[in-house]
Formats: C-alpha cells, structure tokens, sequence
C-alpha cells in the first residue's frame, strides 16, 4: 500500500475494483464507512455484485479480465475531459519526456509495441528509451505538446480506447462507464482524494502488473499519489505477506527488495554497478543510489566477522541464478512435475491447493524423494499421497510431517498492508510438542551445521552463517540483526568535523546512517529504525502503542512502526505544491515551514507532519527535491519503459477467453507471456466444452486454501461446502436450481459444487454476444473435513499461466463448463 | 468527546460501584467478566487477513479462556470479523498436529516420530542431497562486446554455487524474524528455488 487503513477514511471518491473489502477484509471496510458517513463515493466495479458493491454510490459490473480496457477508457476521459490535475502532471510526471522518434505503439503495430521477436515471445526495448540531451538527461516539452512526449503518447494509446469499443470488450452499460468516469475523474482537483483499492483480483492476471500500472497512470494524472485519501492500496491477503516479501522469500529478492545476484555478476562491484541506478538530474535525489550500502550491510548481517572487503564481503558464498533465469512458483511446479526435484520444503503453506492447475501440482509433489511440511494441521500437500486419485504404494516420496505453533504460542512480528510491523507476543505454551517455527529452523540450522564442521561441499556459506541464537532461540535477537548495528563507531564524514552518527555495539538508528565498508550490519535496509537505541536505551519500536494523532488525519505515529522510516505515505512530497505548501488545505499531509528549525542540520527549514520522503527541501527551494525519490528520474512514470510488455497498458484477452478475436487488437492475449507446454497444462479459448468465464475468490469465513479455517469448527459451521455461484439467466439455460449438486470443469480438471443462483452475476454483452460467468470459492479441500460433499480446490480447474512481470497465475479469468451432476 | 469501548466500561465499571445508579450488567458481559476476571492480557495480532487488527488473549493457569478485539487498537478499536473472534479455535482445536509424523516410500500412513529423529534425518537429507548436487559452476547466455563494437550473445560457464535439486516454498504465516532466518538458512544451503504465497 502507498497509503494505509485508517487513511480510507480521508478520500473524496474509492474506487474498489480487484477486491471486495466487506467479504475479505471486513474491518478495512469499517474506514470505507466512515469516508462514507462524511460524504465520499464508493465505486466498485467488479464481475459480480459483492458485498462491497451493496454499500457503493455507483456498481459497474464487468467482464473478469477486462480491467486495462475499462481504465484505458478512463484515461481517454480523463485526458478529452481536461480532468487532470496539469501543475502535479507536469512538475512531478514524466509527462514531458521525449520518447525515442522510433517508438511506435500498438494502434500502430496491430497490438504490439516496437521491437517484438515473435520467437522469443519478447520485446527488445531499444524503441523505448528517452530521448537523451547534451546534460546526459532526458530531454523535456514543458508544454506537453511535442508529438514524442510521454503525455502525447499516452493521448495516443488511449484515442483507441471509445466508449462503444470498451463497452463491447468489458460487457459494462455505456452509461455505467461514463459514470464511473466522471466522478472517479472528479478527483483530478487539487483539494479532492481519490484512493483505489485492489486485491488477487488485480494481480491474479496475464496481464496483472499492468492492471495496476493503469491505475498508477490515472491517479498520477489526477495528483493522487502521495496525498492522504490517495494512493494505490494493494489489500493483502495473509496477515505477514507484506513482511515475508520485504524479508526476501522469493527467487528473485533478497531481504529489502534487493535483487538476487545473477551468475555473471562476477563479484560485489559487479552487483552494486548493475543494481544501482544513475541519473545527472541534480534534483533527482534517487534513493536506490544508496545500494551498495544495503547489500554490504546485508552481507555483513548475515556472515558477521567472516566477511571482510579482502573476501568482498562473502560475495560468492550467495547462490546465484542463472541470466535470465526465472525460478518462480509455476516454473519451480513444472521443474519438479519433470522429476527434477529431489527435496522440498512447504513450510505454512498448501501448494496442493493454493496454486493453480493444482492437480499438476499435486502429480509433481510424487515425483519427490523427500518432502518437509511444517504446519499446524494436516493438509492436501502433507498427504497428498493419499489424495484423490493417489495410490499410496506407488508414490516412493518420503514426507515429514511437523507441527509448528501458532501464533498466540510464540512471539514476534508481523507486517500488514500499511507496511505496519506490529509486535505479537507469546499467550500460551506451544500445544502439544508443536514448536515456533524459529525454533525449528534453529535446531534443523544447527544440526546441518554440525555434520558440514565434519566436511562437505562448499561449507563455507553453512559455517560462516552468523547464527548464533542460542539453543532456545531469543526471536529479539533475529529482530535486532534485521534492524542492524554499528559495528565500529561510525562518522558522518561530510560534516566538518565529522559527526559521530553511532557507538560500536549499538543498533543502527535508521537505514541512512548505514555504510559501504563494513562498518554496519543490516538484516533488511528496510526495517532498520525497527528495533534500535535512542540516548542508550534499546527500544522495540513495532511494539508501541502511543495513540496520538497529531495530523487528524489517522497516521499515529507512535503506534508500532512502519517501514520505511515510519513514513505512512509513500511519495508524500507530491502532497505539496513546488513551495511545499499542501495542494489540499484540508488535509495537509506535509507542509515545509521555512522558518521553524531543522533538529539536525539545526538550520530553518523543516517538513511537518507524516516523515517526509526525505529532508530536502520543496523542488522550487535550494536545494530542493523532486518527490518520486524511488524512480532515478524523480518522477512519477505515466510511461513505465521498465516492464516486460510494453511501456503502456493495453488491453489483451486472458490466455482463455470467450472471444476467437480480441475486440481492441489482432494481438488477442499478452505477447511476453510464457506459455507452459505440458499436456497437463492445455488451455482452450472460444471451445464449446467451456464457454463460461469463471473466477475465484474468497468468503469472509474462510481464509486462503482453508487449512486455519476449515480447521475451525465455527467458521465451517458457516460455510461448510464448495459452491459454484452463477446467474439466473445461465442457471434457467442450463435446468440448474439453487441447491442442485453441479460439476464445474476446466481442461485441467473437475470439482463438485453446489449451485448457488443469484442476481450477483449478469449475463455480459460482448461483441454482441451473451457471455456468462460464473465464480467459484477456493478455500475447500479433499483433506479436511474429511466429507466428499465439502469439495476440493477450485485450483484444480486455473490454468498453468502467469503475468508476464510476475509470473503470478490467471486465476481470476478462465473458462468452464458447468453440468447438473 | 469521544468515549471508547475501553473507557466506557472504566466508567460503567465505576458507576457500579456507585449501587442504585447503575443499570444491571448484561448476561453476556457478566459471563464474560466472569470468564476474563483475574486472566492474565496478552496482545496479538490477528494471523488472518492483512489488516493488522488488535486482539486481546485472556488466558488463565496458562489455559486460553477468552479472545477479543483490542479496544485500543486504532485500526479495529475493539471489532473483529468473524475470522479473527475465532482465533481461540486455533490452540482450543482437537485436530492440531501434536507430534511430529513421518511416512515412509510407498506407506499407506503417518507414524508418530521424535523431533530429534525427524530433524537429525533431514538435516541428513539436506547435505546428502545439496553436496551430491551442488553446482559450482553453470553455463549462461551474455552478451558481449566484440572488436568492432557489436553485441554477442556467447554461452559461458559461470560460478553459482547453489543446489538445483531442492526448492522450497511458504511463508506469509510466519513471523517477519522466521521470515529473515528461513531465507538466510535456505541460501546457505545454496537453494534458489525459494518461492512463498506473495507469488500467487
């Protein structure tokens, strides 16, 4: 989230779009009440009538998989509408950046964007680049009208984008888009906040990542980035994934967004060269140049003593991918589906479930030699072998079993949404001999350790590992490693005389004062100022439970700790106009006060209010800043050259879809995105054995694959069975009847469920055509309870597809059958 | 002036020790006085969804009697959806996983093991495993500059040191602290193959 919970209550206009709040995030929704209790809208536009939608001003319903058309016509409005917000758009935009002469988009190339190589299924993004002046900078049109600018090349991509044509494509009225557009649009006003919150419903698409950097385009546009009531707020969906991203559980990341190092990058130097980014714009205050303090500090976080800048700070004893290697979820599933793992680990989660085309998961996990499962219950991945289908005699697969504690039986933290690390602490013993999870990494740790001090291949990693814990393993400690220490006593060598920043021994006060030579330590840039020392005095910082709230506008500064810097919102200086002053009066987020004086550089000029991103001063003042200080440019990206398909968002088909052509393109589905060639993995379009949209999503009683939920006797009670749910006019086609037992098939497989007939779905007109879509809970498996009339995953059914950035599966549009079964 | 659950029942609380003046007390908020009275606080924080909300944990002889929300946390102020008023459910729960299970190649069930023996087997597995696999070099693609200025693209063998041979996946269930040592612990092993629930 660029924003945070209580931060809702703050907007003008919500657009919930990709989520659905009220069923999934309920409390969150008490924050949407009260924005609506002083006035604001709620839009929600979504396939199907939620929750959510029964509280909105105004419902849009749309075709799953159809969100880039439905914004692009929003950006059309917004732009012939002249509802953007010009002084934020040109001052802190790329608007007026001049692309390469060369580029060309897909109103010119038949859905495609210069540099495409069909074979590769990739584009060469030489066309994309700026345009580059003697100063080594971007060249510039202020006045936004150069034919080569970012602005006029959006106008362009999104001329295409009628009303008639996005009508046609998503299947919503005309009249409900051009609603929604107006007054979504009505936040382009410096003293109106619009915020957009989404979810899976975004991201769980072949083209996710640019679903959401559509929206990142209309709130730029409208200066609704930075601002409180603003911001794109990603509503996660477990209580620590914002944490266990941040700390680096990914193929691609090591903790604080740092990227795994590739096998060319021959040493350190290597690394931090191609890691770091560069820009001459002096005003550019390009945070991420800081990289090499990070890594280093990482490195000596976690090989302590052992790394030193004669050993490049034990640079080679990390792992290293390949180029151009991707070993994300669905890759790691058709690796193993090959028989190429020996080893796994599903350590507090259900793959057996959560991925999709979970019967491929589920054949790959009896290709394994051994296999570790830490969790709190039994679950389709533990027993797999005695699942639907299986027969345990024929699957050689070795499986550990261990009981982990929950987390009223332990103590730490953990990171929400609002990027708000919270302490949790320990109520009760471990249940049973169930053990912390810490716990049981520290004794596994410890054991492989002992037989690597007898010999074994390239130890070196294993032993120099500063772990040193204990037996019973002090979680405070591992807190403090993240937040990091001074390791000598460290200057800041700019000041005359330098100025002492931090003692040796002492925990590191914030993530600028850490160094490139080894002399701090930091588990995680991020989240140091976490757990650290003031005048002395260690203190947990994400234990805090101060409630002042000096601002008004719901920040609470003193109330746990989040990161970075306790900064709430992200990009918080495009709040203010080029003088600092707050664009919006009422809500003032930020506000620099040229006379009041700075605590540390003790000279006038100060921010007050949310911790500013960064101290300079406003971009108009000497030496002052623009406000994207994570972009090298310092500007907020209306063109995103970056990302793998296309510098725009344009709209393509999901992998499978209703449509034998797209409406918009002769591109009909994402050009960059990999296509799985497994039998198991056969996906069909406009085929007659599954004509019908389908999606899933979620129920407020359960949670995820349901292992915490369907455990707990109270939230089965309420939802205790697989439905599939669909409208009146498919059921009446079809002679299903509310309550009928009813089969659900995909090209990879079938599920059983009840019908559940409502007026929440709409039959879709698209291109003329009636297209129906039906939606599915994915919450149930075979495992527990223990009941065939209960069901099994509705991931038996997703497809083998990611989005081209992420490679996060399409599980939000896909197409079925349903029969009376 | 705004009166929070909290204060509210501080007041209500010494209203009634004020007798006549003091409306009866509900059944269900006696029945949970009685339940709470003497229990020791312990403040969590919900494990479901990603809001964050405040729970308080009353437990007694180190027995759980009663969970609620946290009235003094600014972002549930006491409330709680009917997931996270459930959490008691989690350790008061019959089908918890007690002892660590092992199944052998071709069983047809689980057996109770040690956790000594369980461990010791896998940290076995794991050097087995890495060192018979382990990769000290690998072939990729680069580009690279040739004489005339041109880009190449020539294969070479690179250092890696990994294991291609295990992966592992979870979790966003675990502690932000479990987080930082799992993925420390797996790279020292050399595995890349490292994916949880952000990716899906």
């Amino acid at each position: 989230m660029t924003n945070h919970w209580i931060d809702f209550k703050n907007a003008d206009v919500i657009l919930v779009m990709g989520a659905n709040p009220a069923s999934n995030h309920p409390i969150a929704m008490k924050w949407v009440m009260r924005a609506k209790e002083k006035g604001a809208k709620l839009i929600v536009v979504d396939p199907r009538f939620t929750q959510t939608a029964s509280k909105a001003d105004l419902f849009a319903p749309m075709r799953s998989g159809t969100d880039i058309a439905f914004l692009g016509g929003m950006i059309k409005y917004i732009l012939d509408n002249n509802l953007y917000f010009k002084d934020y758009v040109v001052n802190y935009t790329n608007a007026p950046f001049l692309v390469n002469a060369d580029f060309k988009g897909p109103g010119e190339l038949n859905g495609l964007f210069s540099g495409y190589d069909e074979k590769a299924r990739k584009y060469d993004k030489k066309t994309w680049g700026y345009q580059m002046g003697e100063d080594g900078m971007p060249k510039k049109d202020p006045t936004l009208k150069s034919p080569n600018c970012a602005f006029q090349l959006l106008k362009k991509q999104y001329s295409r984008y009628t009303l008639d044509k996005v009508s046609s494509i998503t299947g919503t009225p005309k009249d409900k888009l051009e609603a929604v557009y107006k007054l979504y649009g009505s936040t382009g006003k410096r003293d109106k906040a619009g915020t957009e919150l989404y979810a899976m419903g975004w991201t769980q698409h072949s083209v996710g990542t640019q679903n959401i950097r559509a929206m990142a385009i209309i709130q730029l546009l409208l200066g609704n980035i930075g601002i409180a009531g603003g911001g794109i707020n990603a509503l996660r969906g477990e209580s620590n994934v914002q944490g266990s991203t941040d700390q680096g559980l990914l193929f691609h990341l090591l903790p604080g967004y740092n990227a795994t190092p590739s096998a060319s990058l021959k040493d350190l130097n290597a690394y931090i060269e191609k890691f770091t980014p560069k820009t001459k714009d002096p005003k550019s205050v390009n945070w991420l140049s800081n990289r090499a303090k990070y890594i280093t500090s990482y490195l000596k976080a976690i090989y302590g003593a052992k790394a030193t800048k004669e050993n490049d700070f034990g640079f080679a004893w990390l792992p290293k991918i390949d180029e151009g290697q991707n070993a994300s979820w669905l890759m790691l599933f058709d690796k193993m589906f090959k028989g190429q793992f020996e080893g796994f680990f599903a350590w507090g989660q259900n793959p057996a479930c959560s991925g999709a085309n979970a019967n491929k998961t589920r054949a790959a996990l009896g290709k394994l030699k051994w296999m570790v499962n830490v969790n709190l219950f039994d679950n389709e991945t533990a027993s797999f072998w005695k699942g639907p289908g299986m027969n345990p005699k024929d699957i050689q697969t070795e499986v550990f079993m261990l009981p982990c504690a929950s987390s009223i039986e332990k103590e730490g933290s953990i990171t929400n949404s609002s990027r708000l690390a919270q302490w949790r602490y320990k109520a009760i013993e471990p249940i049973g001999q169930s053990k912390p999870d810490a716990e049981i990494m520290n004794e596994l740790f410890l054991k492989v350790r002992e037989l690597y001090k007898k010999g074994g291949k390239f130890p070196e990693p294993i032993l120099n590992l500063t772990w040193n814990y204990g037996k019973k393993i002090n979680i405070h400690d591992v807190a403090k490693e993240i937040n990091g220490y001074y390791l000598e006593d460290v200057y800041d060598k700019k000041a005359t005389p330098p100025k002492l920043l931090g003692k040796k021994g002492e925990l590191c006060a914030s993530f600028v004062h850490l160094q490139a030579d080894g002399t701090t330590s930091c588990g995680n840039w991020l989240f140091s100022q976490s757990y650290t020392q003031k005048e002395g005095k260690v203190i947990n910082m994400m234990a805090r439970r101060g409630k002042t709230d000096p601002t008004g506008l719901g920040l609470f500064p003193e109330w746990a700790w989040c990161w970075p810097v306790n900064r709430k919102v992200i990009y918080n200086r495009a709040s203010v106009d080029m003088n600092g002053d707050p664009w919006d009066q009422k809500r003032p987020l930020l506000k620099w006060d040229a006379v009041k004086e700075d605590p540390v550089s003790k000279k006038p000029g100060v921010w007050v209010g949310d911790v500013p991103d960064g101290p300079a001063p406003p971009m108009a003042k000497d030496p002052g800043k623009y406000p994207f200080i994570m972009m090298a440019e310092g500007k907020g990206a209306l063109y995103g050259p970056g990302l793998n398909d296309g510098p725009f968002p344009e709209h393509y088909e999901a992998l499978e879809c209703p449509l034998e052509e797209s409406l918009m393109s002769k591109q009909r589905i994402n050009p960059t995105i990999k296509i799985f060639g497994e039998k198991e993995d056969a996906f069909y379009s406009c085929d007659m054995r599954y004509p019908y949209v389908a999606t899933t999503y979620r129920v407020t009683e359960h949670w995820q694959t349901g292992v915490m939920s369907r455990h707990t006797p109270w939230l089965l009670e309420m939802q205790p069975q697989q439905f599939v749910e669909m409208s009146r006019e498919l059921a009446a086609d079809k002679g299903i009847k509310g309550g009928d037992r009813v089969k659900v098939k995909s090209g990879r497989g079938e599920i059983f469920a009840v019908a559940v007939v409502t007026s929440r779905f709409k039959p879709f007109k698209i291109g003329g055509q009636t297209v129906h879509q039906v939606g599915m809970p994915w919450c149930f498996g075979w495992q527990y309870p223990n009941d065939p009339k209960a069901g099994d995953s509705a991931n038996l059914l997703t497809p083998t597809v990611g989005d081209a950035n992420t490679m996060i599966p399409e599980s939000k549009a896909f197409m079925v059958n349903v029969e009376k079964a | 002036m705004g009166v929070s659950r909290r204060d509210f029942l501080k007041i209500s609380g010494s209203t009634l020790l004020l007798g006549p003046l003091a409306a009866p007390a509900s059944a269900d908020a006696q029945e949970r006085e009685s339940k709470t009275k003497g229990a020791k606080e312990t403040r969590t924080i919900c494990p479901y969804c990603s809001v964050g909300c405040g729970i308080v944990v009353h437990t007694k002889d180190g027995k759980v009697v009663n969970t609620e929300g946290d009235p003094d946390h600014p972002i549930n102020e006491g409330t709680l959806c009917p997931k996270g008023a459930s959490i008691v459910q989690m350790v008061k729960n019959d089908t918890r996983v007690l002892k660590p299970m092992y199944r052998a190649p071709g069983a047809d069930s689980f057996k109770e093991v040690e956790w000594d023996w369980a461990l010791d087997t896998i940290a076995k597995k794991v050097k087995e495993t890495r060192d018979r696999t382990f990769k000290l070099t690998s072939k990729s693609k680069v580009k690279e500059k040739q004489p005339d200025g041109t880009d190449k693209e020539v294969e070479k063998d690179f250092t890696v040191n990994r294991t291609d041979a295990i992966a592992h996946v979870g979790s966003a269930a675990l502690d932000n602290e479990e987080c930082y040592l799992l993925q420390k612990m797996l790279r020292s092993w050399g595995l890349v193959y490292i994916e949880h629930q952000a990716r899906i």
